[in-house]
């Protein structure tokens, strides 16, 4: 009798808690997509107004004549975080190698943390540090290398920032990445009469391709999504930047900047909502990419 | 017996401060099949994997002692560490297909030592997938990943793969532990027939295995080599009674 009484309690604890779980899962997923359709509403406003191509192909951004072109803070997003993506994965692919395939154990196991903690960082601060440091060695060094003359806040110090930003994350998951690769795979190619290296080239980086691309199908929906770190570094000037060494205006900035000021002008504040509907939706599709090629890859090894 | 082709004087290793492998010493018979018992964790595959030196790839491992192959210590040697390895192909436990199409596993080893040319790399594939009864289960399906294949299939293919690279001994840690019983008899008809040509070492669990195909047999125990010989000796004479045990089943 009584062990029977304890297999109800038990039955109904694991109800009660099974209830919790979907709880929390339903409003997991109730979030995004009551943000989205709040953008989807907000920005209706223009779209019923203004056709969708006219906005994202247009370079006029006269929010007060009520022109919104989206095309240079696109162009601008596309700049910083392409840059910032070809920064971090020569720096990002060859860390993690050299981590998980030549140093020794102890340098690994020093370096975890120390990624780690640069992951932690708030994006404010390599902002500041973008400021005092990045900004003036592009003003004073490499501008000059290229003969410009230039006051340092451009695409390619938001590109810099941002990489240094997402190299911690996506470090982290290219070493997980080849740690997981089984050691008898690299001793078969080994016993062939491979080199590390040539095992490495041939053999490591094909094995995992499929989650490298992901790795950096993540870093590139992160490079995009970043607003503060940019925002401070970038310069902010409306217009489609034809170089690293011109200033851009990324479309998180450009929410940040205005949003909550000059709402009084008509149809502003549903053009900064379809900004960040637009944004959502990259970040959400580089995001669905990178995993979809993980599942891919998975049913196929 | 034939001619040594792999002597081991006094070896000795450890992972760490943990004494892996005791005082071993061992002749290994050129073109006779070698195989290695002993219950789990004996050393076994510690043994196998510091005869192509792939011991070197666990950080705190160390080794003394000599390894001769060919009158040649391979534990100290100025030779490059890629030609010694490539004399050894190895068949692990369960077969790892490298991530590529089923005739670049075959032509990886060729392709790596420089040899190149197409004609020449499909004459040896299909030659090397011949010798190991796979060239008709695969002809039509050569461009298709390796891991499509059955396991028994990819075990096969392993083989193919590390005969292409033309090496004098194949080293086989259970090659067959994870086969079905018709894919592990062709293996052991292949080894069989291969002896020939290679000498073979072998790690196997399987008495009957072992009685089928061993010419030689070496015994470990807690990584120390209990007894050796040749098989008929070892299996109807055992010296031991650790030895008698094993044989009897009394462990594993
Ligand atoms: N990389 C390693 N680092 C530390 N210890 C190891 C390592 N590889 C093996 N060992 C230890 O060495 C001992 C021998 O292992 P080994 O794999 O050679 O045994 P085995 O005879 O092949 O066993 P089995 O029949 O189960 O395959 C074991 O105690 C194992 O824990
Ligand atoms: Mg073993």
């Amino acid at each position: 009798m009584r062990l029977r009484n304890f297999n109800i309690g038990r039955h109904l604890r694991d109800r009660l808690h099974y209830s919790w779980m979907l709880l929390v899962l339903a409003i997991t997923m109730i979030v995004p997509v009551a943000l989205l359709s709040g953008l989807i509403y907000k920005s209706s406003f223009l779209l019923s107004e203004q056709s969708f191509f006219q906005i994202l192909f247009s370079n006029q951004w006269k929010p007060l004549s009520g022109k919104f072109g989206f095309y240079p803070f696109i162009i601008s997003s596309l700049w910083v975080s392409v840059v910032s993506l070809l920064i971090a994965v020569p720096i990002c692919l060859l860390t993690a190698i050299h981590l998980t395939q030549y140093a020794k154990r102890w340098v690994l196991n020093l370096m975890h943390p120390v990624i780690d903690l640069l992951a932690g960082i708030p994006s404010v601060i390599f902002g500041m540090w973008g400021i005092l440091v990045i900004v003036p060695v592009i003003s004073n060094y490499i501008g000059p290398l290229f003969g410009k003359n230039i006051s340092g806040y451009s695409i390619l110090a938001g590109a810099i920032v941002l990489s240094i930003m997402i190299i911690p994350f996506i470090l982290n998951i290219l070493i997980e990445l080849f740690r997981h690769i089984p050691t008898e795979l690299k001793e078969t190619s080994l016993s062939l009469g491979a080199t590390q290296w040539q095992t490495v080239k041939f053999v490591l980086v094909k094995k995992i391709f499929p989650g490298i691309v992901s790795a950096f199908g993540l870093g590139m929906s992160r490079a995009f999504g970043e607003t503060i770190a940019v925002l401070m570094v970038v310069g902010n000037v409306v217009h489609v930047p034809k170089g690293i060494f011109q200033p851009g205006y990324p479309l998180p900035a450009l929410i940040a900047n205005n949003y909550g000021e000059m709402l009084s002008i008509p149809l502003y504040d549903s053009a900064l909502m379809l900004a960040a509907l637009i944004l959502f939706v990259i970040v959400l599709f580089f995001n669905f990419l990178s995993r979809l090629i993980i599942v891919k890859s998975n049913i196929h090894n | 017996m034939n001619k040594p082709k792999i002597n081991i004087q006094d070896l000795n290793l450890y992972y760490g401060k943990q004494h892996i492998l005791k005082n071993i010493n061992t002749i290994i018979p050129e073109r006779q099949i070698t195989v290695i018992m002993g219950p789990s964790g004996c050393g076994k595959t510690t043994l196998m994997k510091s005869l192509n030196r792939l011991t070197d790839l666990t950080p705190d491992c160390s080794v003394s002692g000599k390894i001769m192959i060919d009158g040649q210590n391979i534990l100290n040697t100025t030779e490059d560490i890629t030609k010694i390895r490539k004399k050894m192909g190895l068949l692990a436990q369960r077969p790892y297909p490298l991530p590529m199409s089923i005739y670049n596993n075959v032509a990886y080893g060729l392709r790596i030592s420089g040899r190149k040319k197409r004609r020449f790399l499909d004459k040896r594939v299909e030659h090397y997938l011949r010798q190991v009864n796979l060239w008709n289960e695969v002809k039509d399906r050569l461009k298709e990943p390796a891991g499509t294949l059955s396991i028994g299939q990819q075990q096969r293919l392993c083989l193919a793969r590390g005969l292409a690279v033309d090496p004098e001994i194949i080293l086989a840690d259970e090659p067959t532990s994870a086969l079905d019983p018709i894919s592990s008899q062709t293996i052991e008809e292949k080894f069989k027939e291969l002896k020939n040509q290679f000498t073979i070492v072998m790690v196997t669990h399987i008495l009957r295995q072992a009685k089928r195909i061993a010419d030689y047999v070496i015994f470990m125990y807690l990584g120390e080599i209990i007894e050796q010989g040749p098989a008929k000796d070892f299996f109807e004479n055992p010296q031991e009674e650790i030895t008698k045990d094993y044989l009897k089943g009394l462990f594993y």
